[in-house]
């Protein structure tokens, strides 16, 4: 099974149904099977602080929600991580992909790469860094542990993580 | 008309309704006006209802409205796109256009000058699209839960706030509460 497979696999198995999205060149293998998959609602939106708006709104609804995005977009989501999801006790999987680590072939990159870490322990959010193939492995605990503490949580997957399924 | 005189007015026909309220005065006048375990309060987070609205008409059939300002879409104006592509038959996005920031003073938005939210929300792919004074939102509000249909409706009204208590209820309250009005 592909890892874009694999990834979807664990969130529909873990009972997300609706999955926000902002593109990342590493992350559109995953988005593509999120999108084609029938049991999620894949809404694309324009940025990331809305997204976590639209996850707030599925949960409230029912339905356990995810947002996937780059972590350059780190920044611009802290207010609403602090003042919806956090503030209202909502849980909420972040998987990013880790632009700016080993690998990264664009300078700019790596400049929010260096704050990714620190902002998220800042924000006292759960973070787990997918770094080797097998990493992977957590993730259905990973899961879990979000909507067990009603929390958001992050995972940085980085480019070695996605290399070492393919080009990059 | 003021916000407040349109949610006093409008009141009776969110009370039975899931209603997502704009952060600040908006949400301090409605919890004032008719506090319901159907509404959900913004405590901050500005810009967010219409998302927040839209995710949560999305995953179940019950209509949604959302109450939103002028200031607080052009704060999240991909909100409008989003809203355009994916809106379900039971969304309703209610924008009381005041031409200002109302919770912080009333400073103009630049829809009391050349900005049109209603053109905008034409131009971003919503189908109904519905601009009113403030005397017939609560006409052009039952009108839209009556069609069925994903409507914009852009309230033009006066600026200006009610005197209302801060809400100290607890936000997780508020979203338990809420969370169980969605399911009951
Ligand atoms: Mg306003």
């Amino acid at each position: 099974m592909s890892i874009d497979k694999r990834i979807t696999e664990d969130l529909v198995s873990k009972g997300i149904g609706f999955v926000t999205t902002v593109p990342c060149k590493q992350l559109a293998g995953v988005i593509d099977e999120i999108d084609r998959h029938p049991e999620i609602k894949h809404v694309p939106s324009n940025k990331e602080d809305e997204g976590m708006g639209l996850c707030a709104g599925a949960w409230m609804g029912g339905m356990r929600p995810a947002i996937i995005m780059q972590n350059t977009a780190l920044g611009v989501t802290l207010n609403t991580l602090a003042t919806l999801t956090q503030f209202y006790r909502m849980p909420l999987p972040m998987l990013i992909s880790y632009r700016g680590e080993l690998r990264e072939p664009v300078a700019c990159q790596v400049e929010m790469a260096l704050h990714t870490k620190a902002l998220l322990a800042q924000m006292l959010i759960p973070t787990y860094h997918f770094h080797k193939q097998a990493d992977v492995e957590e993730l259905p605990m990973i899961l879990d542990h979000a909507f067990m503490s009603n929390k958001p949580v992050a995972i940085l997957t980085d480019a070695n993580f996605w290399g070492g399924y393919g080009d990059q | 008309m003021i916000r407040s005189e349109i949610l006093k007015d409008i009141a009776p026909i969110l009370r039975d309704q899931l209603v997502i309220c704009n952060i600040g005065i908006p949400s301090q006048e409605l919890h004032a006006i008719d506090d319901q375990s159907t509404n959900f309060y913004m405590l901050g987070t500005m810009g967010l209802a219409s998302s927040i609205g839209l995710g949560l008409a999305m995953v179940q059939p019950k209509p949604v409205i959302v109450i939103d300002g002028d200031g607080s879409v052009l704060t999240n104006l991909g909100t409008l796109p989003t809203i355009g592509n994916n809106a379900p038959s039971n969304y309703i996005l209610l924008i009381i256009d005041n031409g200002s920031y109302g919770s912080t003073g009333d400073q103009p938005t630049y829809t009391g000058r050349k900005t049109s939210l209603t053109g905008m929300a034409k131009a971003a792919g919503c189908d109904r699209v519905v601009e009113c004074q403030a005397e017939d939102t609560g006409a052009v509000l039952q009108e839209a839960l009556d069609a069925q249909e994903a409507t914009v409706i852009v309230c033009k009204c006066e600026s200006g706030n009610a005197k209302m208590p801060v809400i100290t209820m607890d936000p997780v309250v508020i979203r338990d509460r809420f969370m169980k009005a969605v399911q009951a």
